[in-house]
C-alpha cells in the first residue's frame, strides 16, 4: 500500500479564475524520502494542504496511510505531522511550552518519545526559556521540526523547511532528515532549491500546477533526450551571449561558472562549435559532454511544457 | 585605476556587547557585480542597511557613491537602488502606476518618466500588462519588473537583497542577464544570494562570517585558494565554523 496517494487531483483559487494544481498524481511509498522540486507558485503548498486535510480539492482523491483525505480528516491528522512553510508556532510561547503545549495536543508528552526529537531538540534546548518569537531562522526551523514530531507521527509533511536557510543550516538539516527516515518515518518535502532533490529517493518536479517528471533523481536525469555538454571561456557572458546566436545550438544555460548546451541535431558537432567560438575571439574555451543534473533535466522539461 | 563607488573600511556595528558588523574593509568598482555573501546571522543586512544609508556605523567609515554615510545618507538614497525579494512593489498598484510612483519618488522627471516606462514596457514585454494590478502577475515577471523599477532612475549602484529566491531556473537565467545588463551599462550591483551558483556570475564575492569578512576575492581565485571544486565548497569551509545563526 502506498502512505500517500494523489489521484487526478485539481485545485482553482479565486473562482476557478487561478489554476493552483492540474490533475497531478503521484505515490508514496512507506519509508520513502519523496521530494516536491520546483518554484514558488508551482502547486506544492497547495498539495500540502490538501493531504494534511487543510483544503478540500476540485477534482480528483487523496489518501493518506489508507485514509481519504476528505472523509477521514480526523484520523490523519492524528498520524500526520506537518511543517507549514511559514513559521506557524506561537510567537509568545517559550520554546519549551511551545513543545509541551504540542505534545499534549495529541495527548503525549516530550518524555514519550523524546528519542524521537533528541538529536535535534538538544541543539536549542539551551534557550528553553526564550520564546519563538524571538530565535534566528535556524532555531525556529529546528523547533518547528520538533513540534511537528512530537507525537510520533508516521508521516512527515515539510513545506520548504530550507526556504531562505543558508548552505551550510540546509546540509544539517537534510542530515537530520535522513535520521528520521532511518526512524521509519515516510516524508514528504518540498523545496525550490533543485540541488536538494538528489538528497531524495524521489521526486516529483513540479511548475504551474504541472507534474513534469516522477522517478527517482537518476532516473530523471537518466530521461534526459539528448547530449549535454558544458562549455567555458575566460568571459562567461560574452560565451552566453555568442552561443545563443550561434544557429547549431538548441539551448544554452549558465550554470555557474561554465554554460550548458545542447545542439540542434544532424547539423552540428562540438568541435563546430568550438571552432566557430574561437574565430569569434572567446579564449581559453575548453568543453566536455557532461550527465545532466535536476536542474538542467527542469529546464528541459520545462520548455516543453 | 577603476572608479570605486563603495569604499568601507573598518566599518562596525554594535548593538550593546554584540558586534553584527565587525571591522568590515572593501571596495567595489564601478560597473562590477559584487556577490555579498554569509550564513544567516552573519551581519548582512545589517552591512547592507549601513551602506544603504539607513542606519548609522558605531565605527568606521564607508562612502558610497562618493557620499558619506554618516553626514550624507540622504544624498545616498538618491543615488542607489534597491530591491528586495520580500518587498519591491506595490501589489495593489497597476504595473504603470508601480513606474509612475517610484520614478517620482526619485523625482525623475514626468515627461522622462513617461518616455522611459513605455521604453521599459515594450523591452520587459509587459506593454500589454500595463494597466494589471502587480499583484496578478507571475512571481517571476514582478521581479524583473522591480529590478527594472529600482534602477528606473539610473542609480550608480544597486542593491539586490536575495532577487532571485523563489522563481523557476529559466527565470534566474533570465534575471541574471539583466543584471549582467545593468553592470555593462555602468550601474554597480551589490547582490546577496543563497544559490551558490550564482556566486559565480559575481565578478567578486565576499563571504562574511560572524560579522567579519572572512574571504574576498574573484570566484575562480576563491576556489583555488580553498582548493574548492565550486563555490558550494568554498562557503561551506568558510561558514561551517560560525558561531552565530538568526535572520
Amino acid at each position: 500500500m502506498n502512505t500517500v496517494v494523489l489521484d487526478h487531483i485539481t485545485k482553482h483559487y479565486d473562482q476557478e479564475r487561478v489554476l493552483a494544481v492540474n490533475d497531478v498524481s503521484l505515490q508514496v511509498r512507506a519509508g520513502e524520502l519523496f521530494g516536491l522540486i520546483g518554484p514558488d507558485g508551482a502547486g506544492k503548498t497547495s498539495l500540502f494542504r490538501i493531504l494534511t486535510t487543510l483544503l478540500l480539492p476540485d477534482k480528483g482523491q487523496a489518501s493518506v496511510l489508507g485514509y481519504d483525505c476528505v472523509r477521514d480528516y480526523r484520523q490523519i491528522r492524528n498520524k500526520i505531522g506537518y511543517m507549514p512553510g511559514k513559521f506557524s508556532l506561537y510567537q509568545d510561547l517559550t520554546v519549551k511550552e511551545n513543545l509541551d503545549f504540542f505534545a499534549t495536543l495529541f495527548g503525549s508528552s516530550i518524555g514519550e518519545n523524546y528519542t524521537l526529537i533528541k538529536d535535534i531538540y538538544e541543539q536549542i534546548k539551551p534557550f528553553n526559556n526564550r520564546r519563538a518569537g524571538k530565535l534566528s531562522g535556524g532555531m525556529k526551523q529546528k523547533l518547528a521540526l520538533c513540534c511537528a514530531l512530537i507525537h510520533k507521527p508516521e508521516v512527515l509533511f515539510l513545506d520548504e523547511p530550507t526556504t531562505g536557510v543558508d548552505v551550510v543550516s540546509r546540509k544539517e538539516f537534510w542530515q537530520m532528515l535522513k535520521n528520521l527516515k532511518q526512524q521509519g518515518i515516510t516524508i514528504l518535502v518540498s523545496t525550490p532549491y533543485m540541488d536538494e532533490a538528489v538528497l531524495c529517493e524521489k521526486i516529483a518536479l513540479i511548475q504551474g500546477g504541472n507534474i513534469l517528471s516522477v522517478d527517482t533523481p537518476d532516473g530523471i536525469r537518466s530521461k534526459f533526450p539528448v547530449p549535454l555538454y558544458a562549455i567555458r571561456s575566460d568571459n562567461t557572458y560574452q560565451l552566453l551571449t555568442a552561443l545563443r546566436k550561434e544557429p547549431g545550438v538548441d539551448s544554452s544555460y549558465a550554470f555557474g561558472e561554465s554554460i550548458h548546451i545542447t545542439l540542434n541535431e544532424q547539423q552540428t558537432n562540438m568541435a563546430a562549435i568550438q571552432q566557430s567560438m574561437v574565430a569569434k575571439g572567446h579564449t581559453q574555451l575548453s568543453m566536455e559532454q557532461i550527465q545532466p543534473g535536476i536542474e538542467d533535466s527542469f529546464i528541459r522539461l520545462m520548455n516543453q511544457a | 585605476m577603476a572608479e570605486k563607488v563603495i569604499v568601507c573600511k573598518e566599518l562596525t556595528k554594535r548593538f550593546g556587547d554584540f558586534y553584527a558588523v565587525n571591522k568590515i574593509s572593501f571596495e567595489v568598482n564601478k560597473g562590477e557585480i559584487f556577490g555579498f555573501l554569509g550564513a544567516n546571522g552573519a551581519g548582512k543586512t545589517t552591512a547592507m542597511r549601513i551602506l544603504c544609508g539607513l542606519s548609522h556605523p558605531s565605527s568606521g567609515e564607508a562612502q558610497v557613491a562618493g557620499y558619506d554615510v554618516y553626514q550624507q545618507a540622504e544624498s545616498i538614497k538618491k543615488n542607489i537602488g534597491y530591491m528586495s525579494q520580500k518587498f519591491s512593489l506595490y501589489e495593489n498598484l497597476t504595473v504603470a502606476e508601480n513606474i509612475e510612483f517610484f520614478g517620482g519618488v526619485y523625482r525623475v522627471p514626468a515627461a522622462e518618466i513617461e518616455e522611459r516606462s513605455d521604453a521599459l514596457l515594450q523591452k520587459l514585454g509587459l506593454t500589454g500588462e500595463a494597466k494589471k494590478l502587480v499583484g496578478a502577475l507571475p512571481l517571476g515577471w514582478k521581479q524583473k519588473l522591480a529590478f527594472s523599477v529600482a534602477i528606473f532612475h539610473r542609480p550608480r549602484i544597486v542593491f539586490l537583497d536575495e532577487p532571485t529566491g523563489g522563481v523557476d531556473p529559466v527565470t534566474r537565467r533570465q534575471f541574471w542577464d539583466m543584471i549582467y545588463e545593468a553592470a555593462a551599462s555602468g550601474i554597480t550591483v551589490f547582490v546577496t544570494t543563497h544559490y551558490m551558483d550564482e556566486a559565480e556570475y559575481c565578478d567578486r564575492v565576499t563571504i562574511m562570517v560572524d560579522g567579519k569578512v572572512e574571504a574576498l576575492d574573484a570566484p575562480s581565485r576563491l576556489k583555488a585558494q580553498f582548493n574548492a571544486n565550486n563555490m558550494d565548497e568554498v562557503f561551506y569551509q568558510l561558514a561551517r565554523g560560525a558561531k552565530r545563526s538568526g535572520d
